[in-house]
């Protein structure tokens, strides 16, 4: 299972996320269609991004699956996440009033 | 994750953006991150295995923070209120630091033999310095923070990248305050509160803007000039900003968000101040160095329903912490560690990935399932609003009864001739502890000792009634208003004792 605080890096997009809460389901966290791969890695030539998954990721949004994984975007791209070709959602928090 | 990744955000996102003012001081993200890499090298190059802060904050506290996560090295900011020994002894207890000073420190940690740079020095050649960025381990340690030590030795406290940053991310949403956002800050740099402030208004997107020496006409100047939305203060501080807007009524248009904390507040300061600005949102924070800052919160509304309620159980929220921010569990446990139902008191354990627990010296006080013992007495009501009930350390037992100085103070604070006061046991020989309530009178107002203690008996049991009063100008307290009851308790105690003396004195002579 990959570790938790592992940063990672889309092939077809600018986006790049930090594992927050890891599951066995993000050995296969893809963005923008295309498997992530760990940030400072060579990306593949070939992966193109696939259209069904270019909503785009949003900066700073913790995004989660079924399986209890969290990953937090450090960076915003084109692509959009997923497990598969399941799509992540983004975590909605009740605003906190600024505490500090 | 790191810290550093915080900056790293808020520095990519938005460069430009005024991220710290301080004095005369102005940063971008961009050039606090820019400065925080040079930091690192200066660090890095000095070979220090932690970095100690005695300085009044400022941009010195985000800097460093960075800057030493960056070089992989923990921090901590000490207290520069301490005497020079107390500074060392704590600076002693730190693996071969790099102790940066402000000008007016300097010569307080000069005979420290560690090596030593003023603040100064250290932006200047952060300036110039090789960049130095780093990724620490998140379960290296970020951050270590000294107790006040008001009843012990301070305790050194860790906290861990992971620690701090699932507090920040777990409670703040990234980018999510509006441009013209300003925070203010005024808690000091070696507090918890400060830390946090750091930390939690940089990843929100809001401008901070430092007051590093407290004084509530210049809080209040401040407030207008730099259109400030959102501050932070412990009690004392909210007591002079009222005392002062009392005494000199000002309009604080920009301000929507006022949180309190640090120890706990008077119910009657809340209301003078709640009734002083009534176009503020209040917020209580409750939370300790342990847990990297806030874990419970009484929001605004919270505020203004428990104001308007005729419900009790609404009402008395008031005097509540609110409700455990996400990530925190929270439990009541009886002495004998069973878990307590809703509306019983007990003391206050919780749970979640920003509590440390963690102990230089000492290591972690965690129990097996993760949960960490606050020794703050507390209590749960039916909707889930906490309620805390002083340190249970300063439980009294007075003839074999269980007494929690705070039901006390509660009930006599709200006597219109006191001011302030606090509740302590000293030794009894007949019932080992009896209750002293040490109270500072309204100004102008001289209240009769019994008519106080009618007070009290008029509201709780008869058991519970102060055996003495007595009466100070001011009560001994931290400047971040934590009352130092020991001091009180052993005042009692050697006066008892000289009592006795001059008694036992007195009878030998007659023999």
């Amino acid at each position: 299972m990959i570790k938790n605080g592992t940063r990672l890096q889309s092939q077809v997009c600018d986006t790049q996320v930090i594992v927050v809460r890891s599951a066995d389901s993000l050995d296969d966290l893809r963005a923008g269609g295309a498997p992530m791969i760990p940030i400072g890695e060579e990306k593949s030539s070939d992966a193109s991004l696939d259209p069904a998954f270019s909503d785009g990721t949003l900066m700073g949004k913790r995004y989660v699956d079924e399986n209890g994984a969290e990953v937090l975007v450090t960076k915003a791209g084109v692509g959009s996440l997923s497990v598969g070709t399941t799509a992540l959602t983004v975590k909605e928090a009740k605003p906190l009033p600024a505490s500090d | 994750m790191s810290i550093s990744l915080l900056l790293e955000m808020a520095a990519s996102s938005d460069p430009d953006r005024t991220a710290v003012v301080s004095g005369d001081m102005r940063l971008t993200t961009g050039e606090l991150s820019s400065l925080a890499d040079g930091g690192a090298g200066v660090i890095a190059a000095s070979g220090a295995q932690h970095v100690a802060y005695v300085g009044t904050g400022g941009v010195m506290l985000p800097l460093l923070l960075f800057s030493s996560a960056r070089a992989c090295v923990a921090v901590t900011p000490l207290n520069y209120r301490l005497s020079p020994d107390g500074l060392r002894e704590l600076i002693d207890r730190l693996p071969t630091p790099l102790v940066i000073a402000d000008a007016e420190y300097q010569d307080v940690v000069a005979g420290a033999g560690k090596q030593v740079i003023s603040s100064d020095e250290f932006i200047e050649s952060a300036r110039t310095a090789e960049p130095s960025a780093e990724f620490p381990d998140p379960d290296d340690v970020a951050i270590v923070l000294f107790t006040s030590g008001t009843t012990s030795r301070p305790k050194a406290v860790e906290l861990t990248h992971n620690n701090l940053t699932s507090y920040v991310t777990g409670t703040v949403e990234f980018g999510s305050a509006s441009p013209d956002d300003a925070a203010l800050i005024c808690v000091p740099p070696y507090h918890i509160a400060g830390v946090g402030a750091a930390l939690s208004n940089l990843y929100a997107g809001r401008k901070m803007v430092y007051l590093t020496k407290f004084h509530p006409s210049e809080w209040v100047r401040l407030v207008a000039d730099e259109g400030i939305t959102t501050a932070t203060v412990v009690p004392t501080m909210l007591d002079r900003i009222v005392a002062a807007l009392e005494a000199t009524p000002a309009e604080l248009p920009t301000l929507r968000n006022l949180a309190y904390g640090g120890s706990k507040v008077a119910l009657p300061l809340v209301r003078k101040a709640l009734q002083l600005m009534p176009g503020v949102g209040f917020v209580n924070a409750y939370g300790l160095t342990e847990t990297s800052s806030t874990i419970a919160v009484l929001t605004p509304d919270d505020h203004r329903d428990a104001l308007a309620a005729s419900d009790d159980a609404v009402a008395r929220r008031l005097g509540s912490v609110g409700q455990p921010v996400p990530g925190i569990e929270v439990q009541i446990r009886a002495d004998d560690g069973t878990v307590l139902g809703p509306g019983e008191t007990g003391e206050l354990f919780v749970r979640g990935d920003q509590v440390s627990g963690r102990y230089a010296e000492i290591g972690s006080v965690l129990d097996a399932e993760g949960w960490f013992p606050t020794k703050d007495v507390a209590m749960l009501d039916e909707s889930g609003y906490l309620f805390i009930g002083g340190r249970s350390d300063d439980t009294i037992i007075r003839g074999g009864e269980n007494i929690a100085p705070a039901e006390i103070e509660d009930v006599l604070v709200e006597h219109p001739d006191v001011r302030a006061c606090v509740v302590v046991g000293p030794e009894d020989p007949e019932w080992g502890q009896i209750i002293v309530a040490v109270v500072m009178p309204s100004q102008g107002a001289s209240p009769d000792p019994d008519e106080l203690r009618e007070h009290v008996r008029k509201s709780l049991r008869g058991s519970r009634t102060p055996d003495r009063v007595v009466f100070r100008d001011e009560l001994p307290a931290t400047a971040t208003g934590k009352v130092l009851r020991r001091e009180l308790v052993d005042e009692f105690s050697r006066a008892r004792e000289e009592q006795e003396r001059s008694a036992a004195h007195a009878r030998s002579r007659k023999d």
